[in-house]
């Protein structure tokens, strides 16, 4: 198996930051903010590894800075400290360029747009971040794909067609406007729109939060379809156990922007280690 | 006599409870060997750290003492113990397939889907892999109808028999069974234990719990007692 994704130390510090942060911050201390310049901690520290076709859980509760993570990485925000090394197994597979890999956080803003719109997918939790709720859910997935290389215009109508076929939303409704949606529906399109480039790599933040049982389980089921077909990596971002039950191999454990605990998804479920995740464990049953 | 496919040498787990300050103990000094073609039964009353092995050896459970000595079809060692995360997810994958009496799927996915799923993660094609989940529930007596909706809402024992197929589908080289037979009722167990004596003589090696006394009888080339582990405080007064 090929690592996709590496991250090192992964650091975001909001405000003047000092040199007491680090030390007066964490699960030890019980806070994210600093007690002496007020800067917010909202992560420190942060490593692991990705491979490819792999799902990776980040779970902790509200404010522990799970998307602090993500966003990093998709570049909507610059971290203070550390590095994450992406191996582009697209450029790899076509040859030439073999094995090309990026150090995310050394590209200029351009490059990692480049990346953003041909290698990575993003779905937010709320989904008027990951659509134009003024454009319809068909002109959605050709914005996406007009960023791309895809260039035919008929092409572009037949992918949009096909994703949101794939996702299952009705084709009678690719015109429509995705405000006049369901919020499941909301978030199949969103989907449809994230993988419109066949991304390797699938950034997934909350897609099922409050979302009724039944939602949540087809989209769900879209997820693991997506990742057994297409296999793409994935970083599944959820304080439901459940979702990381079903849907990841390992997951981390973050709290007051630490990672405290590390392992398989069934490992940390079933006999987890740190005290914090012992109650997490405890209290979702 | 061929090397054993898992060696266990000294097995122990302890759990640390941190909100209750507590040392709990599921398994002491266990040791024993698993081999090709052949079954070793765990046996023991309630309590003795049956379940708690076999999820030591799969690593749901971080064992806390011994050696667990896996042998790959190459021929090469793997200290399970210490293994990282990803040679774990490729031992499952590849190697090791585990039934409990749980069964984790998706509501909307279908019963063939569900047992062909570590088919479709090795690779194999989706339609020939349905086909040989297909001929396995056959196998099981799993009613057709049956096959093309979700095992959500199944009995137990149609649903164990869900959950066994796609522990045995891969065929992997080490099969991990926790009271396989348990819900099922005497004819379906029957077909179970026949897939069992099946995959012995192709050569599965197997470490398993059943629920009746006669299946151990029947199945076991080696039986392993299990008693419960000593509380912590006589462990500890023994070694002062
Ligand atoms: N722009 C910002 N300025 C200051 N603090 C911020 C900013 N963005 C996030 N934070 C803080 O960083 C911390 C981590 O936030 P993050 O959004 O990563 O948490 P989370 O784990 O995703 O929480 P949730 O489960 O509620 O989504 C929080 O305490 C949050 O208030
Ligand atoms: N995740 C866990 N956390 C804390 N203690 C545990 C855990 N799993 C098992 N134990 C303890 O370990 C001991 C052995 O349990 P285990 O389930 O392995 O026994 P068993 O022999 O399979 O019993 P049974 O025949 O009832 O299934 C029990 O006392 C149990 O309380
Ligand atoms: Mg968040
Ligand atoms: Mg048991
Ligand atoms: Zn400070």
């Amino acid at each position: 198996m090929n690592k996709i994704l590496e991250v090192r130390n992964l650091g975001k510090i909001y405000g003047p930051g000092c040199p007491q942060c680090i030390d007066s911050t964490g699960p030890e201390a019980d806070t994210n903010l600093c007690p002496h310049c007020d800067s917010l901690v909202a992560m420190h520290g942060v490593s692991f590894d990705l491979f490819e076709g792999e799902i990776l859980g980040i779970m902790g509760e509200s404010g522990s800075g799970k998307s602090t993570v993500v966003n990093t990485l998709y570049s909507e925000q610059a971290p203070s400290a550390g590095e994450a090394i992406f191996y582009d197994p697209v450029s790899a597979a076509e040859g030439g360029k073999s094995g090309k890999q990026h150090e995310l956080f050394a590209l200029n803003a351009a490059q990692q747009r480049w990346l953003r719109n041909h290698r990575f997918g993003m779905v937010y939790q709320n989904p008027q971040r990951g659509l134009n709720f003024n454009i319809t859910a068909g002109g959605n997935i050709a914005e996406r794909l007009l960023m791309s290389d895809l260039m035919d215009y008929g092409a572009i109508r037949e992918r949009a067609k096909s994703l949101l076929a794939r996702t299952e939303v009705l084709l009678s409704r690719v015109d429509d406007l995705p405000k006049n949606f369901s919020g499941g529906m909301q978030q199949r399109v969103q989907i449809a729109k994230a993988l419109a480039t066949r991304p390797p790599l699938l950034f997934l933040d909350e897609v099922t939060t409050g979302l009724d049982l039944s939602v949540q389980a087809r989209i769900l089921d879209l997820i693991l379809e997506i990742q057994q077909e297409l296999k793409t990596s994935m970083i599944v971002v959820t304080h439901d156990l459940g979702v990381i039950r079903l849907l990841t191999g390992r997951a981390i454990v973050m709290k007051y922007g630490r990672v405290i605990e590390a392992g398989l998804t069934d490992q940390i479920l079933e006999d987890p280690q740190h005290a914090y995740t012992q109650r997490l464990v405890a209290s979702a049953l | 006599m061929a090397k054993p496919v898992l060696q266990v040498d000294g097995y122990g787990k302890y759990f640390q409870l941190h909100e209750q300050n507590k040392l709990i103990p599921s398994s002491h000094n266990v040791s024993f060997s698993v081999h090709a073609g052949e079954l070793t039964a765990l046996v023991g009353p309630t309590g003795a750290g049956k379940s708690s092995v076999l999820k030591g050896i799969y690593r749901s459970y971080l064992p806390t003492g011994g050696r667990i000595l896996y042998r790959d079809a190459q021929g090469h060692e793997l200290d399970i113990c210490l293994a990282s995360d990803h040679q774990i997810l490729e031992l499952r994958r590849r190697e090791i397939g585990f039934v409990t009496q749980f069964l984790h799927c998706l509501p909307r996915q279908s019963t063939l889907d569900v047992v062909a799923h570590p088919l479709f993660m090795n690779g194999v094609a989706r339609e020939e892999a349905r086909q040989r989940a297909a001929e396995l529930l056959a196998e099981m007596n799993l009613p057709e109808r049956l096959w093309s909706v979700s095992p959500a809402t199944f009995s137990g024992g149609e649903r164990q028999r869900v959950n066994l197929a796609r522990g045995f589908i891969a065929r992997p080289r080490l099969l991990l069974l926790d009271e396989p037979t348990a819900s099922l009722d005497p004819e379906t167990a029957e077909c179970v234990i026949r897939l069992i004596e099946r995959l012995k003589t192709e050569g599965t090696a197997m470490l398993a719990i059943f629920h009746h006394p006669e299946t151990t009888r029947r199945l076991a080339d080696r039986v392993i007692v299990l008693t419960p582990p000593p509380a912590v405080e006589e462990l500890l007064k023994e070694m002062l």
